[in-house]
């Protein structure tokens, strides 16, 4: 008998552990708790999935190839301005592929210099072919692997930045693969904004226009969609060194689009990593805009291009899109600059986000995306709890109808296991889904099939004549493995699922692989301690 | 005692050839869906075929026509639209390779806000699953699938014997293949849910196999004098009741979750409820015939009844 008392003690411990654990998932009642309990419970419960809460989950691939072009643009710049700086005379230097750079020289004596000096300046590039004028380097394969791997950390890093001062609850953010990242953004309001902000690569670059006769050419406006086609016509008679970009504007006054073509020179004089701070300012005719704020390199060297080029125009360009391109009236020794173009105020905020966070070191390709929406996540889980509830009544209703008492009983222990799913599911912060809310109810089914089984079990005993003690326990004994059988099998299933399944398909997996171990407790030693309970009143008849 | 059946002495072996001549026609529709899907002719969802689903709510009705032609006359002529009539949903899913650079969710909201200005929407949920991440996801599912299979013919063939494994392995592809055929003829999408649930069904379906099959055995051990065919007859009826009971139980589970459980669920559940219908009827005319098949069955399965 005392055998008995332990059992029912242990039922007892399970269930307080149980409900102790879910109560942070239930934000309500929590909440009503004196705070002395709430500081000794944890805080987090059940988080809910995307697909009831709404939000976004993100896969990005960064595109590492452009990283590596970015980087050896940029130091082709170094090595052409030291070339200019040792007053040697080059046709040029150029990229070629993503990791090449030819530099054509003027006179074959100065081969040997340059050789020298870039070996000094730039020891990552290998020589590759010498052919009197022209010298064709290589950056080594290491250093390009570093390229790649700095571009993937760095992308996270940004990404967190700008996540962090969007402002989202609780964010994951995550490295998937080699060079993919995962991002889930759970409960966001207005999804196509946090996806802009994130994807946005956010280049800021200081470009002076080229003079030149064909910048002249050039029409004053096109229309919206003919950019290309003035791109194509110019082709060719574009200098060396300079490309066409375009600035996008919407007048207030008429609300007409057309876009400005601008001829710029392609390397940038200045970029937005030398940035210090972004903010949000009003523009002259009160409009929202962006100054920045350089550090004290960056605006050492805006100083220096201010001062050498007064009275050109500085077209600033943002991820290849011009936004102005004021005529610089005077040299700017403050290190401030301001970005001004047609903003709403939700735009120029983003925008001094993403430059405070720091530009992206390459495009990220969107691999997958996930959105939902906040209302159709309010709308699941009306439908999930209300059918779960439905469902439910329906089974508890069926089993005390069929099994009486015993049907009772069972219920109790179906209870048990509700309790018990949810105790583990929140002790573990597990996330709920759609799918893991079909696991819940397909679990609650294999409860009802163990009781089920145990009791057709003793029915037959029963029908055989044997009394009502001999036939539970003969019942509960013979059932036993076979309920085992079915809840391993069950089991594979689920752990295959949990191995290789995705997102929602996980929260199933988890859910049921959990249910399958409450089952067996609540079932053989939930539902058992009852009926030994019972017998010890030495039974005629049991209602079953 | 409330009883559904009662005791019963149904020869179910006599109707085995019947059984197995549906069995054989539905499993045929099954390969054909198998078939499908690898030559690509099957209807998958964008979850393994890569592409773009909107979900969108409108606060008035949309004629799905007039959806159809709007999209149309932007080039998202090759949009498949689906009505939620009851609730004004509208889901449009475009299929092809090259979604994500174009944005083709970004386009179709567009489409709707410049055509239909009248008729105020949300955005329930929007999807696009580039074309590397589908073939991901295929190979994933493929992986769970034939993992779980070899798993669950292990363990029951370490369980019992190994004719018993490879009879409950057969019947539980059995009803996969049904299913999947089933759905291949009602032309539903094939979703990473629906395969969910295709896993899930083979659970369940060879947890019933396993309680006839233990039924089967615990006789085999007992009734020595029976002829082999009989001992399986014995074995079904006396847990038939059980069988019927549990697929009661959990077709009560099902059916509201099918009708009401939202649009999401309602492939899921679907996919589960006929499973369970099946797999009650395989583990019955399926897995247990088939011991009866296995080459000198009457005299072998006698003697190794210990």
């Amino acid at each position: 008998m005392k055998k008995l008392r332990g059992r029912f003690l242990l039922l007892l411990v399970v269930t307080v552990v149980s409900c102790i654990l879910a109560l942070p998932s239930f934000p309500g009642l929590y909440q009503s708790l004196p705070d002395g309990v709430k500081t000794i419970l944890s805080h987090r419960g059940l988080s809910l999935g995307l697909d009831l809460q709404g939000g976004i989950h993100l896969v990005l691939e960064v595109e590492e190839e452009r990283a590596v072009e970015i980087a050896v643009d940029r130091l082709r710049k170094s090595m052409e301005d030291l070339l200019e700086e040792k007053a040697i005379s080059v046709d040029g230097v150029n990229r070629e592929g993503s990791n090449h750079i030819s530099i054509d020289l003027q006179n074959e004596s100065d081969a040997e210099e340059v050789q020298t000096l870039l070996s000094d300046a730039f020891p990552n590039f290998v020589l590759q072919k010498n052919s009197g004028t022209r010298l064709e380097y290589e950056l080594s394969s290491d250093d390009v692997q570093r390229i790649k791997t700095s571009a993937i950390n760095q992308a996270l890093e940004t990404i967190r930045n700008r996540i962090d001062e969007f402002g989202v609850a609780e964010p994951l953010i995550q490295r998937l693969g080699i060079n993919q990242i995962a991002i889930q953004l759970p409960g966001v309001q207005d999804p196509q904004r946090a996806k802009d902000l994130i994807q946005k690569t956010a280049l800021l670059e200081f470009k002076m226009l080229h003079e030149s006769k064909v910048a002249l050419d050039l029409p004053s406006r096109v229309d919206r969609g003919q950019e290309e086609k003035i791109r194509q016509d110019f082709e060719g008679k574009v200098p060396e060194g300079a490309e066409i970009l375009f600035e996008t504007v919407e007048e207030t006054l008429d609300g007409s689009k057309y876009s400005i073509p601008y001829l710029v020179k392609k390397d940038a004089d200045l970029i937005g990593d030398l940035l210090q701070d972004a903010r949000v300012t009003m523009g002259d005719f009160n409009e929202p805009a962006v100054s920045v704020t350089f550090d004290s390199k960056g605006a050492r060297e805006f100083d220096l291009v201010t001062a050498a080029n007064v009275g050109k125009r500085m077209a600033i360009v943002l991820d290849g899109k011009v936004y102005s391109a004021p005529t610089i009236n005077e040299r700017i020794s403050g290190g401030r600059a301001v970005i001004s173009g047609t903003f709403t105020t939700d735009e120029a905020n983003d925008l001094a986000v993403v430059l405070r966070a720091g530009a992206l070191p390459a495009p990220l390709k969107t691999l997958q995306d996930l959105t939902v929406g906040p209302s159709l996540g309010k709308d699941s889980i009306e439908k999930g709890l209300r059918t779960t509830v439905i469902a439910g009544a329906l089974v508890l209703i069926f089993m005390i109808v069929y099994y009486r008492l015993s049907g009772l009983i069972a219920n109790v222990a179906l209870a048990l296991n509700l309790i018990g799913l949810l105790g583990a599911l929140s002790g573990l912060n597990a996330t709920l889904t759609l799918p893991g809310i079909a696991g819940i109810i397909l679990t609650m089914g294999m409860g009802v099939d163990s009781n089920v089984l145990i009791f057709e079990r003793i029915r037959e005993e029963l029908r055989l004549g044997r009394p009502v003690r001999l036939a539970v326990d003969a019942g509960f004994e013979k059932a036993f493995l076979t309920i085992v059988d079915a809840h391993v099998t069950t089991l594979i299933t689920g752990l295959a699922l949990f191995l290789f399944g995705t997102g929602p398909i996980k929260g199933f997996a988890v859910t049921l692989c959990l249910g399958i171990g409450i089952n067996l407790f609540t079932a053989f030693v939930g539902t058992k301690v009852v009926f030994d309970f019972l017998n010890r009143r030495k039974l005629e008849t049991l209602s079953i | 005692m409330m009883e559904i059946v009662g005791k019963t002495s149904v020869d179910f072996m006599g109707k085995r050839n019947m059984a197995f001549a549906v069995s054989g026609v539905l499993v045929f529709l099954g390969i054909v869906a198998v078939i499908g899907i690898m030559a690509g002719w099957a209807n998958l969802g964008i979850d393994f075929a890569g592409g773009t689903a909107v979900q969108l709510k409108f606060d008035q009705p949309l004629g799905i026509e007039d959806a159809r032609n709007a999209l149309q006359a932007h080039g998202l002529g090759e949009a498949e639209l689906q009505e939620f009539p009851q609730d004004q949903k509208l889901l449009i899913r475009v299929k092809t390779e090259t979604t994500i650079e174009d944005e083709i969710s970004k386009q179709i909201i567009e489409v709707f806000q410049a055509e239909f200005p009248n008729h105020g929407f949300v955005v329930d949920s929007s999807t696009s699953i580039g074309p590397t991440i589908g073939k991901k996801l295929q190979e994933d599912a493929l992986i769970a699938i034939v993992l779980s299979l070899v798993g669950i013919i292990l363990y029951v063939a370490v369980r019992f014997e190994f004719r018993f494994g490879v009879a409950a392995a057969i019947a539980t592809f059995h009803d996969v293949l049904v299913v999947l055929g089933i759905y291949f003829l009602l032309d539903k999408e094939i979703t990473l849910l629906v395969v969910t649930a295709l896993l899930t069904l083979a659970g369940y379906s060879l947890t019933d196999t396993v309680i006839v099959f233990d039924r089967i055995r615990e006789n085999l051990r007992r009734r020595r004098r029976e002829t082999v065919s009989d001992i399986i007859n014995n074995g079904i009826n006396q847990v038939l009741s059980r069988t019927l009971v549990t697929t009661l139980t959990v077709v009560l589970v099902l059916v509201p979750l099918t009708l009401w459980g939202g649009e999401v669920l309602h492939d899921f559940s679907l996919a589960l409820l006929m499973g369970v219908l099946v797999g009650t009827y395989s583990s019955i005319f399926v897995a247990s015939p088939l011991l009866l098949l296995w080459p000198g069955a009457e005299g072998k399965l006698l003697s190794r009844g210990k």
